[in-house]
């Protein structure tokens, strides 16, 4: 079985988040990047112990440029078998879907597995964009993957619960939390990651329909009205009252 | 030229994130000088009433197949009702559907996309869309340059808002490819709001210190009207179910009130909670980071303040 993990790069989740250049710009100097959790714990995991179990591959894909390869590493240290960057920044989700999709269609893959968003823009749209530019079936927020032959059954969260279901490979899949455990990589991985090979290939040219002008800053939330904790109605006055939430 | 509405139903009947769509809908509409119509796929009882959220048209597309969920025919069938009936802008819900399908619309009808948008388009230079980024501690503006436009709406984003009459519903016909992917189960918990459409969470965390007092926090909930939540510890250890974990690494929400109880409010815990409207927290202690996060706060011990707290909402609820 041949699969294909996208991984992309995002601010570590404790980074203060700000802008520059008229909010243009995300401030990156002195935020910590890390590969984006969904992708790591759960679609390269899950991917990794598919094929450990049935044999196969598993190959990790990123849009991005040079900054990118200390992610693309870990994901080679973790056990991945060796890695492609599409040499880009990339401007959106789209751009992302067609550079991948770009590549994708000239090889041939099983299984080709994204995280369900990443944590900084939490678009959710790369996955179903990339299945449409492939004709292929797509499955979102998978909590369980398991493939037996050219089958794979899949469990998803839906909202209030889940559906399980069933499609012949090759699929897109979106992963999410419980598909697997996360793995920390080991000296030996660490070590080999360096020698596996990591392709760099050209972008094609895209032109994206939707892109981010600016950004802003929430207004700074007033501070805490406390309330003691004997006047647990005046606590409901207020969410009525001044709240309106009840 | 139109707005075509993709308004989600659930079990034969719309759901609340169906008329948020349509309310979001018709106001883009009217920003945009379109009509505002409506399409809903499979069996629905109740697609009318969107007419009275704002749907000038109302269509339903009844192919049985449509009452199970793929990506690849919903496609299909919106994308082709969408040209039928003269669509310039799509919206629809950022769902566990939505979330399947946004992508895929954008690449068939070639049309810019913001998934998740969580505020209307301004519309007077441009195409701009506001969108929550960072856990909510940003907001994008996107521009959509092209003349297609698909926009999914971030859940309790907008107010449903009646603004007219139901309308009768007419019946337009695509053809429907087969479903690729097979549903051979569903599983979901009946009688509550899901956790990604409740507007009111009551929450909880390792300060409950045991599964079995978990019994104060469904009687607040259930007293609220209001969808339990938990942080990840909780579920990690299985004293709650994972669909109740919230956070980063389990679901975001964004309800109108969120009370927080016994968690600590770390980080990662924010990023799913930081666009909660309102925010409560009842934590024992005054250095908890939770509180620098919240809106109202009561300092003291859980099993004492939440009995109360009880008593007070059945008081007020006794006198409203
Ligand atoms: C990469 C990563 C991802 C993560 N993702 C998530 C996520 O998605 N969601 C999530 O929730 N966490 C997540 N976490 C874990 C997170 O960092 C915190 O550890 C977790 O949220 C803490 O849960 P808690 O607040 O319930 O427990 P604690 O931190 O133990 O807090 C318990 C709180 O209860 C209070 N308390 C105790 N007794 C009482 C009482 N009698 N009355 C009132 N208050 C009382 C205490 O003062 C304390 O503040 C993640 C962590 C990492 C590293
Ligand atoms: N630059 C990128 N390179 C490779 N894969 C990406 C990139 N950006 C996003 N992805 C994949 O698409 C998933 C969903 O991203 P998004 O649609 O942007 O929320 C991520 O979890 C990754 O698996």
């Amino acid at each position: 079985m041949k699969v294909l993990v996208c991984i992309s790069k995002t601010p570590d989740t404790t980074a203060k988040i700000a802008f520059q250049n008229d909010g243009k710009a995300f401030q990156a100097d002195g935020v910590q990047f890390i590969m984006n959790p969904y992708d790591e714990w759960f679609a390269l995991v899950r991917g990794l112990e598919l094929t450990e179990a049935q044999g196969g591959t598993v190959t990790v894909i990123n849009v991005g440029t040079a900054d990118n390869d200390t992610i693309i590493r870990k994901a080679l240290a973790i056990g991945a078998q060796d890695a492609v960057r599409i040499n880009k920044e990339p401007e959106s989700a789209w751009d992302v879907a067609h550079q991948l999709a770009a590549y994708i269609k000239s090889q041939s893959y099983d299984l080709i597995l994204l995280g369900k968003e990443t944590i900084d823009y939490n678009d959710s749209e790369v996955g179903a964009a990339l299945a449409e530019l492939l004709d292929l079936p797509f499955i979102s927020y998978a909590n369980k993957l398991d493939v037996s032959g050219t089958t794979a059954t899949i469990s998803r969260e839906i909202e209030g619960g889940t559906e399980v279901m069933e499609a012949s490979l090759p699929l897109v899949i979106s992963c999410a939390q419980g598909l697997a455990q996360q793995r920390i990589p080991n000296m030996k991985g660490i070590m080999t990651s360096k020698t596996k090979p990591l392709a760099v290939i050209e972008p094609v040219a895209t032109s994206s329909p939707s892109v981010i002008i600016r950004h802003e800053l929430p207004p700074a939330r007033k501070s805490v009205h406390l309330i003691a904790p004997e006047d647990t109605d005046e606590l409901v006055r207020l969410l009525h009252e001044e709240a309106k939430v009840i | 030229m139109s707005v075509i509405i993709f308004a989600e139903a659930v079990e034969g009947s719309l759901k609340k994130s169906a008329f948020e769509a349509t309310t979001y809908g018709r106001k883009v509409a009217d920003l945009c000088g379109l009509t505002c119509k409506a399409v809903t796929l499979g069996t629905v009882e109740n697609a009318g009433e969107l007419g009275a959220y704002g749907a000038q048209e109302v269509y339903n597309i009844a192919d049985n197949s449509l009452n199970q969920f793929d990506s690849q025919s919903y496609t299909s069938a919106i994308a082709d009702a969408f040209n039928q009936l003269g669509g310039t802008i799509l919206v629809l819900s950022h769902t566990a559907i939505g979330k399947s399908i946004t992508g895929r619309l954008a690449v068939r009808l070639n049309a810019g996309s913001v998934s998740g948008a969580s505020e209307l388009p301004n519309v007077s230079d441009g195409f701009i869309v506001p969108k929550s980024v960072y856990s909510g501690k940003a907001t994008a503006f996107y521009n959509i340059t092209s003349d297609k436009k698909v926009i999914s709406v971030m859940g309790n984003a907008i107010k449903p808002e009646k603004s007219g009459e139901a309308v009768a519903v007419q019946s337009l016909s695509v053809s429907v490819p087969a479903a690729k992917v097979k549903v051979i189960e569903r599983k979901t918990v009946s009688g509550v709001v899901p956790l990604p459409e409740a507007s009111l969470v009551v929450s909880a965390g390792r300060g409950m210190k045991d599964p079995s007092n978990w019994g104060i926090i469904e009687q607040l909930a259930a007293e609220l009207g209001a969808t339990t939540a938990c942080s990840r510890p909780v579920s990690d250890s299985g004293w709650r179910p994972h669909h109740e974990h919230v956070g980063q690494t389990g679901i975001a929400i964004r309800p109108n009130l969120y009370i927080a109880i016994g968690i600590s409010g770390a980080i990662q815990h924010l990023a799913g909670v930081n666009n909660s409207r309102v925010i409560v927290v009842i934590n024992k202690d005054p250095e908890a980071p939770f509180f620098k996060a919240a809106d109202y706060g009561i300092v003291g011990d859980l099993f004492e303040v939440v009995p109360r707290l009880i008593e007070s909402v059945k008081r007020f609820k006794s006198s409203h």
